[in-house]
C-alpha cells in the first residue's frame, strides 16, 4: 500500500512538470484557436536562454528577466513573421506552421548554445522528504515544482478577470466580433504568445533544473499532447488535471502493467490512453463541446 | 515557343482524361523516364545510388503514402515513421520465414499487412480529425517502435534486435548491385506511383478530396465519411509499408527496429509540405529537395571557405528546415509543385505575354 502510495505521489509530481508544459498550449489554443506545436520548442529555447545567461555570469534574478525579455521579443517575432501572414486559414495549416517554428527555434537554440547537456542550479533543494515514518519517500523538488504550478495556475486565473484576459477571452469567442469593438487583434495575439513564453521559460526553468537542459527536453514536453487531450484543448484547470491524470497513470502502468510486457510502456501509455480517451469523449474532460457548422 | 497546344484538339473523352493531354508534355515524360531507366544507369556512381538516388526513390513512395492521407484526404498523420517500420519487419519477417517466396509477394504482403494496422490506428478519425488526429497517430508512433523492440518473435529473438535484409531475388535476377537496385526500386516505385494518379483522379481520389474540402458537406452529398478514410489510411498505410520495405531491403541492408522513429515522420511530413499538398509530383518534388538540402549544407560552405562543425550543420539544417516550412505555408501552400505548374503555364505562353 505504502509502495503504491509512493508511486502514485512520484506519477502525480511528474505529471505536474507535464502540466506546465500543456499550460501554454491551452493559453494560446483559448486565444487564437493556435494549437502552438512550439511549445516543446519553446521550452527548451527558453531553458538555453535562461542557462546561457547563468553561464556567463549574469545574477539569476536579471538572467530570469532578460530570459523573459527575449520570450516577449520571440512572441513579437512570431506574430510578426508567421501569424499575420496565416490569419484566416485552415486550423491545421497553422499547426502545420508551428511544427515549421518548432524546428526552426530548436535548431536555433542550439546553434547559439550548443546542444550538450546542461545543467541548471537556481537553489531548488533536491533532498528527498520522508513521510509516515519513511516509508513514503517524495522529492523535495516534486513539491516545489507543484508549488510554481500552483501559483502559475493562480496567477493564470486572476489574470482572466483582468481587463487584458477579458479581452483575450473575447478574441477566442469571436476574432471578429473581437476586432468590431475595438480590441486589437495583432497586439492580443502578442500577448499570448508572450504569455506562452513565459509560461514556457518557468516550464523550462523546472525542467532543467530537473534533468538539465538539453535538446531532450523538446519530445519529452511531446508528452503535453495526451495531457491536452484528456484535460480539454481550453481548459486550464484541464490541463493540470491532465497532467495529474497523465503522470499518476503511466508511472502506475510502468510500475503494476510494466512487467507483463517487459518494461518500457512509459514512453508511449499517456499517448495510448489519450487515444482511448479520444474515442469516448473527444473534447476532453473539461473542454468545451466541440460543435460543428457548415 | 515550343511549349504549345494551340492546334491541337480533344476529340474523344479518352484523349480528354489522359494524364499528360498535351503530346510535348508525353515526349518530356518519355524521355524523363528513358533518362531515368537508361541514362542515370550510365553516369551514376554508386555513392549517388547510395547516398542520393536509392533513399530518393524509397522516400518519396512514403511521402506519396503520406500525400495521400494528409494531402489528399486531410487526415494529417505523424505515424508515418513507425507505418514503414510495420512495412520493414512484416517484409523481413515473411521474407525470412518463407524463404521461397516471390520478393513482389513479400512486398505486397508488407503492404497489406501494414494497411491493416494503419486502418486500425486510423479508426479514431471517426470521431476526430485534424491536430486531434495527429495526437492519436502519435500514439502508433511511440507504440509500434515499441512493439518492434520488445516482441522478440519480429526479430527472431536477435539479442541486438538488428533486422538484416536477405538477398534480393526475382525471377533469378540477382539483385546486388546498387544500379540493379536502383532498377528494381524505380520499378516498383514508378508502378505504384502510376497507380496513385489514377487512383486520385478517380471515385475514391474525389471522395477523399471532398472530404479534405468539408467533411459535413461531403456526407450531406452521399460520400460516406467512414469508408473514404479508412480507405485513405489503408492506401497511404500500403504505400508507406511498401516503401518501409523497399527502405530496408534496398537502402538501408540491416536496420534496428526503433530506427522508424518520429525524425522519418516529420521528414516526411516536411517532404510533402514542401513538395505540394495534394500532389504526385509534390511528393517526388519534396523527398528530393530535403534529401537534397543536407548534401547542399555540408558541402557547399566549406567550398565557400566557411568551416562548419558537423553538429553545427545539424542545427542549421533544422533551422533551414522550419523556416522553409513557415516559408512554403505562408507563400505557396501548394508547394513546389505548384511552382512547376506556374512556370509551365508562364512557358504556354511565352515570350508573348498573352
Amino acid at each position: 500500500m505504502m509502495f503504491f502510495l509512493e508511486v502514485l505521489i512520484g506519477g502525480l509530481m511528474a505529471g505536474v512538470m507535464y502540466s506546465l508544459v500543456a499550460l501554454g498550449f491551452v493559453l494560446i489554443f483559448k486565444a487564437s484557436g493556435v494549437f502552438n506545436f512550439a511549445q516543446g520548442a519553446m521550452v527548451l529555447f527558453a531553458g538555453l536562454f535562461f542557462v546561457g545567461f547563468m553561464e556567463l555570469g549574469v545574477p539569476l534574478l536579471l538572467s530570469l528577466l532578460l530570459t523573459a525579455a527575449v520570450m516577449v521579443l520571440l512572441a513579437g517575432v512570431i506574430e510578426r513573421l508567421v501569424l499575420r501572414h496565416l490569419v484566416n486559414q485552415e486550423g491545421i495549416i497553422l499547426f502545420m506552421a508551428t511544427i515549421g517554428v518548432s524546428f526552426f527555434l530548436d535548431g536555433f537554440g542550439q546553434t547559439i548554445w550548443g546542444s550538450n547537456v546542461r545543467q541548471l542550479d537556481v537553489g531548488i533543494p533536491t533532498d528527498p522528504i520522508l513521510l509516515f515514518d519513511g516509508d513514503i519517500l517524495i522529492q523535495s523538488f516534486d513539491l516545489y515544482a507543484a508549488l510554481v504550478a500552483g501559483v502559475l495556475l493562480a496567477i493564470l486565473v486572476v489574470f482572466q478577470k483582468t481587463r487584458i484576459g477579458r479581452a483575450l477571452r473575447a478574441v477566442a469567442d469571436d476574432h471578429q466580433a473581437a476586432q468590431s469593438v475595438g480590441i486589437p487583434l495583432n497586439v492580443i495575439w502578442v500577448i499570448v504568445w508572450s504569455i506562452a513564453g513565459l509560461v514556457a521559460l518557468v516550464a523550462g526553468v523546472m525542467w532543467g533544473s530537473k534533468l538539465g537542459v538539453q535538446p531532450a527536453i523538446v519530445s519529452l514536453a511531446l508528452k503535453a499532447l495526451p495531457v491536452l487531450i484528456l484535460g480539454g484543448f481550453t481548459s486550464v484547470p484541464g490541463a493540470i488535471v491532465g497532467g495529474l491524470i497523465i503522470g499518476a497513470g503511466e508511472k502506475l502502468a510502468e510500475v503494476y502493467i510494466g512487467p507483463l510486457f517487459g518494461g518500457g510502456i512509459e514512453n508511449w501509455f499517456a499517448y495510448v490512453l489519450a487515444l482511448g480517451f479520444l474515442l469516448i469523449r473527444p473534447q476532453g474532460l473539461f473542454g468545451e463541446r466541440i460543435i460543428e457548422r457548415v | 515557343m515550343f511549349y504549345r497546344e494551340s492546334g491541337q484538339f480533344k476529340t474523344s473523352y479518352r484523349a480528354d482524361q489522359a494524364i499528360f493531354t498535351i503530346p510535348q508534355d508525353r515526349i518530356f515524360f518519355a524521355l524523363f523516364m528513358l533518362m531515368a531507366y537508361v541514362g542515370v544507369p550510365l553516369i551514376a556512381s554508386d555513392y549517388l545510388y547510395t547516398a542520393l538516388i536509392i533513399p530518393f526513390l524509397c522516400l518519396s513512395l512514403a511521402a506519396l503514402g503520406l500525400n495521400i492521407l494528409t494531402g489528399y484526404c486531410g487526415q494529417l498523420s505523424l505515424g508515418t515513421g513507425a507505418f514503414m517500420g510495420v512495412g520493414a519487419v512484416s517484409a523481413w519477417n515473411l521474407a525470412y520465414r518463407i524463404p521461397d517466396l516471390n520478393i513482389l509477394v513479400v512486398f505486397i504482403l508488407a503492404g497489406l499487412i501494414t494497411a491493416a494496422v494503419g486502418m486500425f490506428f486510423g479508426l479514431p478519425s471517426m470521431r476526430i480529425k485534424g491536430f486531434y488526429l495527429a495526437v492519436a497517430t502519435l500514439a502508433a508512433q511511440f507504440f509500434l517502435p515499441w512493439l518492434f523492440v520488445k516482441w522478440g518473435w519480429l526479430t527472431n529473438h536477435n539479442s541486438s534486435g538488428v533486422i538484416t535484409a536477405p538477398q534480393l531475388e526475382l525471377f533469378g535476377w540477382v539483385i546486388n548491385t546498387p544500379m540493379e537496385k536502383y532498377l528494381f526500386a524505380l520499378s516498383i516505385v514508378a508502378l505504384l506511383a502510376l497507380a496513385a494518379k489514377n487512383l486520385v483522379r478517380s471515385n475514391p481520389g474525389r471522395q477523399w478530396m471532398a472530404i479534405r474540402d468539408m467533411d459535413i458537406a461531403a456526407e450531406i452529398i452521399g460520400i460516406r465519411p467512414m469508408v473514404a478514410k479508412l480507405s485513405a489510411f489503408a492506401v497511404s498505410s500500403f504505400y508507406v509499408g511498401v516503401a518501409g520495405a523497399l527502405y530496408l531491403f534496398v537502402y538501408l541492408g540491416s536496420t534496428e527496429p526503433d530506427g522508424f522513429n518520429i525524425n522519418l515522420s516529420f521528414q516526411t511530413l516536411f517532404m510533402i509540405i514542401i513538395g505540394g499538398l495534394g500532389s504526385i509530383l509534390g511528393s517526388f518534388l519534396g523527398a528530393f529537395f530535403i534529401l537534397l538540402l543536407p548534401i547542399f549544407l555540408t558541402r557547399v560552405p566549406p567550398m565557400l571557405g566557411f568551416e562548419f562543425s558537423t553538429a553545427l550543420v545539424s542545427h542549421l539544417e533544422f533551422m533551414v528546415f522550419g523556416a522553409l516550412i513557415v516559408f512554403f505555408l505562408i507563400v505557396e501552400p501548394h508547394g513546389l509543385a505548384r511552382l512547376w505548374q506556374i512556370a509551365k503555364e508562364k512557358l504556354r505562353i511565352w515570350p508573348f505575354p498573352y
